[in-house]
Formats: structure tokens, sequence, C-alpha cells
């Protein structure tokens, strides 16, 4: 296998009892790449992206990331190897803020003790500083730091799209799985985003995923594309 | 080093302000109201260990008495059944004297929280694979569990209870001073762990399981961590609990137990340590106050209803997820502190 | 063998009562998803009924006096089963519409009037207690305008009131609802054990060397017909038909036309009929004593055997509730002190078995 490749998927098979949701699949996705994922409803994109990081043990086949086979894995230890995710239907975390909704992402790097953490020891008052100022120095980025300390249920749909995008950043990914990310927008607002998606990937050096419908916001940002059925 | 002085500080000045206040309240007011003193203090020690499970993490657990039962009947195994053995050969383990009583309660403390806090592992790492109702149930079953076993253990009384256990630090109600300086720890703990940006993954895992597992999150650990540090601290105040009354019974550990400390979560907000404190405090003394004769008979029937009217009205608790706030000078004294070094 | 056999049929016997409470457990669960605390104190009631039917409602007959009498106690007694399970209905429905549907769609105006009375009632009782002359008249009076009183006062509470989606809150509800019945019971019905006389024949026979009670099959057959009706009404009437459409999808049965607040008000009343009934056989045939936390450990008992069918699943409610009875006698033959623990032991093996119960489907969430 080359060095190139970051993620691949070798004739993945996943049934839900006889039912093969995705059956002999096989992807890969170099470093640097931006690919798209396109597929009628049911096609089973979403299940891959649940294969990949974890929510899924495939039935048949082999998911590898940067090197290493995941089957098994947890989804936390995935996440931490580099690869996250967002969401079709939205999943923040919905009474916290936007700032702690990213931290929370954040800090899976910085981790501290129980024992930092109750007696709040320095060095947790300098993680928790360093963190605070990792974590508004990405909403910054995302253009998202006049709401940091708005309840994320309380952002507006493009917004709340945007954070999950943030949150994921936040763990430092090199790869980014991004599901349906423009659901629900109208065209300017898909303008938008395709912009900040090169964007991003420009500036955090991303490798991306994406599963889309919208097949004009495909063909204009993606690489490479994968047809599912 | 100046840390570790100010944390040193802290914890003279808090042990200073239980004392002065204990003298004060010994001094001045009747033996009755100590005792509901000590019992608010217990409870509401229960609440905020329970809101730690319940209200931070979003776990569902109302079998919390099981935990205080456990810890009750370490801590009395310890002062009753193990001490008279070890007191041979160490001879300062004596009880009657001041360093030798308060040397055992501390002991006994250590002993009742490390067993509860085994006891909540026990429960909490098999009952994770469960959700919502059905831990809950499960957490009942526990706790009745818990209950049943300890009915019959003839080491322990079995259904006649445990008694007497030895009355530790009971003079110069001392007591106070330590059921107290335990719901300071606790609140304390609780308010730590939130308030730093570490703890936010309890919160990330009641707020949405699947997406902080998708964010690096062990949830797993999370919720386990919750249990064991909420049982362990429900353990604390059992041994207090058992070492205040001279004695335990296992009826005092029951499914209406449990209730009322879910109870009092709810009330105060899920979520809430302000909250379950005050709850705790207010639902226990309330109750004793109105022991009087004329309400007696209706007390429970009133406060039942006062519960569901509330529920209906207030479904968010009094504070629903929020704090109650020190005054804002007090606040910012407070960070200027903690920013300093 | 016969032992075992006989300890069976006792189990069988026990395990047809959880199974009936279980039932209002399951149904309501299956289409509120709400664990109905008070549904134990429902059968508390019946058992109530029972005795004041059977002691000073209805003229029943002394058989040890008058033994031909039988036959008017067989039809006394049906009547009593009859009222039961109607007053029991009437109170599931009462519960649901005052406590569970204000927390479902919204505190109302209707619901502040009712609570406002409900607390108004023990301070009457109490004024009444105190004062010297009885003046019953100018008590209901007083009483009535303090329940007036506390209705502008809990409607400006209110005024902001979203309605509660937190189980936590549902549960806490029921569990104060469940307090509410068992101390007015206290205050109403006293502390006092009670209990029912003998209304019916008794006669023992052996089959098998297995000794049968008559009362207590009595028990067995009419928990039998009671299941079948309830099996027939649930499978092939309209609302049956309507409540299994709601245990699917609430919102979706809403949008098809479904009245689900008349449906879920329906329920309540068949699951509560169900423990009337049975709490009434309980006391008449048992020689039980009826006391106001009667309810209680049968309802824990009963909830735990709907959890082992699967919460929500009938035909579950039923099976677990005969698992339990025999499981529960089989070791109370044989260690009777571990009697209450073998429940919760059982259902926590069970639920990590199989989280759904034996019976219920398992669902995963969807990501």
């Amino acid at each position: 296998m080359s060095e190139k490749v970051l993620l691949s998927i070798d004739n993945v098979t996943m049934r839900f009892g006889g039912l093969a949701a995705v059956s002999e699949v096989n992807i890969h996705v170099d470093k640097g790449e931006l690919v798209g994922l396109i597929g009628p409803n049911g096609a089973g994109k979403t299940t891959l992206f649940n294969l990949m990081t974890g929510v899924y043990t495939p039935t048949e086949g082999d998911v590898s990331f940067d090197g290493s086979r995941l089957n098994g894995r947890k989804p936390f230890e995935i996440v931490g190897s580099g690869m996250a995710r967002t969401f079709q239907n939205i999943r923040l975390f919905k009474a916290l803020t936007a700032l702690e909704n990213v931290k929370i992402a954040a800090n899976i790097h910085r981790q501290a003790s129980l024992f930092d953490v109750v007696l709040r020891t320095p060095h947790l008052l300098k993680l928790d500083g360093e963190l605070d100022a990792f974590s508004r120095d990405l909403l910054q980025q995302m253009d998202l730091a006049d709401v940091a300390d708005v309840r994320s249920s309380d952002l507006s749909y493009g917004l709340q799209r945007r954070l999950e995008i943030a949150r994921a950043l936040a763990t430092k990914p090199k790869l980014l799985l991004l599901d349906e990310p423009a659901a629900g927008m109208n065209p300017q607002e898909k303008a938008q985003l395709m912009g900040l998606i090169r964007q991003i990937r420009e500036r955090f050096s991303l490798t991306i995923l994406l599963i889309e419908h919208d097949m004009k916001l495909v063909m204009g940002i993606c690489e490479r594309i994968y047809v599912l059925e | 080093m100046r840390w570790l002085l100010g944390r040193i500080g802290v914890v003279v000045l808090t042990c200073a302000i239980l004392l002065v206040a204990n003298r004060l309240l010994i001094d001045n007011i009747k033996e009755y109201y100590i005792s509901v003193l000590v019992l608010c203090g217990l409870y509401a020690t229960l609440a905020v260990s329970l809101n730690l499970i319940n209200g931070i993490t979003g776990q569902f657990s109302i079998g919390h008495a099981g935990f205080y039962a456990v810890g009750a009947y370490v801590g009395g195994a310890w002062t009753m059944l193990m001490r008279p053995l070890v007191v041979k050969s160490l001879p300062i383990l004596q009880t009657g004297t001041q360093l030798g009583d308060h040397l055992n309660l501390f002991i006994a403390l250590v002993l009742g929280t490390v067993c509860a806090g085994l006891t909540g592992l026990l429960v909490g790492l098999p009952s994770l694979r469960l959700r919502g109702d059905y831990l809950a149930i499960v957490t009942l079953g526990f706790g009745e569990v818990i209950r049943i076993v300890i009915l019959n253990m003839d080491v322990v009384g079995g259904p006649r209870g445990f008694t007497p256990i030895t009355a530790l630090v009971n003079d110069h109600g001392i007591p106070l001073v330590w059921v107290f300086g335990l719901l300071v720890v606790v609140v304390a703990f609780s308010r730590n762990l939130v308030k730093s940006a570490q703890g936010l993954k309890f919160l990330a895992v009641r707020e949405d399981e699947i997406a902080a597992d998708a964010m690096g999150v062990n949830t797993t650990r999370v919720k386990v961590t919750a249990f064991v540090i909420g049982s362990a601290f429900a353990g604390a105040a059992g041994v207090l609990y058992a070492h205040c009354q001279t004695g335990v019974n296992p009826d005092s550990f029951d499914m209406n137990t449990s209730i009322t400390v879910t109870t009092m979560v709810v009330l105060g907000g899920t979520g809430s340590i302000s909250g379950s404190l005050l709850a705790g405090i207010v639902l226990t003394a309330l109750p004793e106050l109105l022991r009087y004769d004329f309400i007696k008979d209706y007390r429970m029937v009133i406060f039942s209803t006062l519960l569901v009217v509330f529920m209906l009205t207030r479904p968010q608790g009094i504070f629903g997820h929020r704090e109650i706030a020190l005054p804002r000078f007090l606040r910012r004294l407070i960070r200027k502190k903690e920013n300093a070094p | 063998m016969q032992a075992f056999l006989q300890t069976l049929i006792y189990g069988v016997e026990t395990g047809a009562i959880y199974a009936l409470i279980a039932l209002g457990y399951t149904m309501v669960y299956g289409v509120l998803r709400l664990i109905n605390f008070a549904h134990g104190d429902v059968y508390m009631i019946g058992a109530f009924v029972g005795f004041y039917a059977c002691t000073q409602w209805l003229p029943f007959k002394d058989l040890s006096q008058h033994p031909e009498a039988a036959a008017v106690n067989i039809a006394l007694a049906l009547i009593t089963l009859f009222l039961s399970m109607l007053l029991c209905a009437l109170l599931g429905i009462t519960i649901e519409r005052f406590a569970y549907r204000p927390l479902r769609n919204g505190f109302r105006n209707a619901d502040a009037h009712f609570w406002g009375f409900v607390i108004a009632l023990p301070v009457t009782a109490f004024v009444g207690a105190m004062s010297t002359t009885k003046r019953q008249g100018a008590l209901l009076f007083a009483g009535v305008v303090i329940g007036f009183i506390m209705r502008p006062v809990m409607a400006h509470l209110t005024k902001r009131i979203k309605p509660s989606s937190s189980r936590l809150n549902a549960l806490i509800t029921a569990i104060g609802v469940s307090l509410i019945l068992e101390n007015g019971g206290i205050n109403v019905f006293g502390a006092d054990p009670k209990f029912i006389p003998d209304i019916l024949p008794k006669r023992q026979f052996s089959l098998l060397g297995v000794e049968f009670n008559s009362s207590r099959l009595i028990i067995l057959i009419i928990a039998a017909i009671l299941m079948a009706v309830l099996r027939y009404i649930v499978l092939y009437t309209r609302p049956g038909k309507a409540m299994r459409a709601i245990s699917h999808d609430i919102d979706a049965a809403k949008l098809m036309g479904i009245n689900t607040d008349r449906v879920i008000s329906f329920t309540f009343a068949l699951g509560a009929s169900l423990a009337g009934a049975a709490g009434f056989m309980v006391a008449a045939f048992t020689n039980i004593k009826v006391v106001p936390l009667f309810g209680l450990q049968p309802g824990l008992k009963a909830f735990v055997a709907a959890v082992l069918g699967g919460a929500g699943n009938i035909p579950g409610a039923a099976l677990g509730g005969l698992i339990m009875g025999v499981v529960e006698s089989l070791v109370a033959s044989r260690y009777p002190q571990w009697r209450d623990a073998v429940a919760f032991i059982l259902l926590i093996v069970i639920l990590l078995v199989r989280p759904a119960g034996l019976l219920g489907k398992n669902t995963a969430e969807k990501v």
C-alpha cells in the first residue's frame, strides 16, 4: 500500500440481520484529497460513515486508516487517531454554548486526571487556559466568535452546521467526514459552505470525504466521486 | 507551591468556619434541631452526589439508598467488629479519647467510601448497557437487593438492625462538623468538575452520547466514573449517618429513601448543584418542622400533592440547569485570586 | 414431586395476579413510555372497594349462619368485581387526566382548578378535625373557596410553562401520585389492617395429590377470562387498534386523526380496571390484610414482571407475570428470606442478557 493512501475500505460488507446495507464496497482516499460520496437514499452512505468511525464493526472486510486497521475499535479511539465527523441530523450538545461544544472536542488532546480537575492544580489551570485559547481561536477562524457564549440550540440552522464542523476540527483531524453538510440549506448558503470547505481544507491541510445529494456542490468542489448503489 | 498553600488555606478556613458555627449552634439551639441539621446535611450530600450521576452525567439512577446503606454498614462494621480486633496492637485506636474517636471515624469513612465506590463500580459496569427507564429500574433493583442482602446478614444484625454503633464523636455536637465538612467536599468536588473544561465531557454524555463518542469522549469511562464517585459520596454519608444515629436499621435504606433523594435532585433542578443542595436541605427540614400535632396527620398528603403540583407547574425544578450565583463582587474577587499565579 | 407441583400451582396463582397488574403497566408504557408508579396503588384501591362493598355497601350474608345464601353471595361478588373494576377505571382516568396529561400537553386552567381543590381537601379536613362543632356545610364551602383561591395563584405561577418531555419528571410525577394515594389512603381508610370476611363457600379438593383451593382457583379462572377479553379488545376493536397505533408512533397516530388523548384515557381505564379486579380478588380470596400500602410490593413486582416480558409488550407482561410468580414461589419454598430479592435479581439478569426483555424488540438508536 502506498504512502499516499490515508483511508482505505476493502471489500466491506455490513449486514443487519439478513439485510445487507452495504456490500463489498471498495473506497480509498489519498492524503489531501477532497472526495465526494453520492448515491440514492438507502444506498448505505451513512452506514459507511458509521463503519469508518467505529459506530458499527463491518461484517466482512477491512477499514484501515493511516496505516492501521480500524475494525472493532471504539469511536472515541478512532477520533483520537485523526478522523472526525459531522452528523446528517445535527447532533450538537444542545444545552451547552458554542464554546463549550468546541472545548469538549478539543479536550481529547489535553486530558487531565480527575485529581487535577478536582483540586484545580496549576497543571489543570494551565491546560484549561490553553484549551480556552485554542477553542476561541478556532471559533474565530470559523467566524463563530460572536456566538461563542450562545447556547448552541439557540443558533440558526446554518450556524449550527458550521459549529458542528468547527467542533469536528477541534479534534485536529487528518480526515474530516462530512455527512450531508448542505442538507436544508438554500443556494446562497450552499455557495458559502463550498467556500468554507475549500478554505478549511487549505488552512488545516485536511483530507475531506463528504456525502452530499446536491450534485452542483459535489461537482463544484470534489476531485473524485464515488457512487454507491 | 503557592497553589498548595492556597489549598491548605481554604481547608483550614473551612474547618475554622465550621467549628465556630458549630460552637454557636450547640450553645444556642435544642438538641432536636441539631439532629435535624445533621439529617439535612446528610440528605444534601446524598442529593448532590446523586446529581453527579443523574444531573450532570444524565444517567438515570434511582437506587441511591443502596450505596448509602453500604457505607453505613461498612462504617459500622469497622467500629463495632473490626476495630476491637485491631485495637490490641494499635492502642491509638482506643475510643473515648478525642484523637482515637476522630481517627476511627476517619478510618470508617475511608472504608465506607471505598466499599460504596466499589459497589457503584459493580452496579455501574453492567448497567451501562442499559438506558433511561431500564437503567432506572435496574438501579432500583440493585438498591433493593443490597437491602435484602443486609437483611439476611446476621453478623450485622439482619432485620433487627445494627445497634449499637458507638457514637464516636457525639459530644459537643462535633458530628455537625463532620457532616457539613463532607457536604462542603462533595459540593466543591462537583463544582470543580463542572467548572473545568475537562469536566465538560460529563455534560457532553448527558447532552448526546453518540456525539460525545464521536468527539473522542470515552463515554463508558465517564459514566462509570460518575457512578463510582456518586456512590462513594453516598457511602461516606452513610458512615456518618450510622455513627450519628448510633445504629442503623435496614428499613432506613428502602426504596422510599432512594425516591426521596431522586425527588430532591429533580426538584432542585437536574444538573444544578446548588439546586440539589438547597432541595436536600429544605425537603429534609420541611417535613421535620411540619411535625407539629395539628398538621401531622395530613402532612404526607400535602407534601406529596405539592410535589406533583410542583412537577406539573415547574418541570425544570427550582433552578433548572442554572446555579445560584454569588454576588458579583465576590465572584470577581475569587476570579482574581484564581488567575493570580 | 408433589411438593414441587404444589409450589408450581401456587406460583401460577400468584403469577396470574402479577400478570393482571403487569398488563396495566405495560399498556401505559407502550403508549406513553411512562412508568406509571401509581398503578400498584390503583390495585390497593381495588382491594378497598372490595372491602367496603363486602362489609357495608352490599347485603352479603354470613355463610356460616345462612349456608343457603351462597348463590346470592356469588352474584354479589360478581357485582363487587365489576364495581372495583369500574371505580378503578375512573381513578385511572382521573390520574391520567390531571397528572400525566398536564405534563404532556401543558398545565391548563382545568388542571389548576383540580389541583387547587386537591390541596384544599386536606386543609378542609384539618379544619374540620379542629373545629368542635361539626358544620360540614360551612366546611365544604370553605374548601370550595380555598380551591378557588388556589386557582389564580397557580395560574399565575404557570403562565409560561412548556410541556415537559423529561422522563425523569414523568417518573417523579408518577411517584408523587403514588404517594398521594398511599398517604391519602392512610387518612381516609385508616392505617389499621382490614380483612374481607369469607363471602364464598370454600372447598378443597385434590388432584394427583396436589391440593386445590376453590377460591384460589376462582382467581385463576377470572384472570384468564379477563386476559382473553383484553386480548380481544386490543387486537380487534377500534380503540385497541388505535392503542397499538399510538404505541408505534404517537405523532403519526395523531396525524392520522386518532384522538390520542382519548385513547390514552381508555388505556389507563383498561389497565386500572384489571388492577382493580386483581386487588379485589386477592383481598377477598386469600385472607390477606388490606392496608393502604397494600399495593407497594405487588405493584413493584408486577412492574418488574412487565419489564421482564418486555415493557410495552402485552403478551410479554402476561408471560413475565407468570414466570415471576412461579420463580418466586419456587425460591420462597426453599429460601423464604430471599423471596423479595428474587424479583430484582431475575430482572437484573434478564436485562443484562436481553436488554429489551424476553419478548421485547431491541431498538438501537439511529445515528
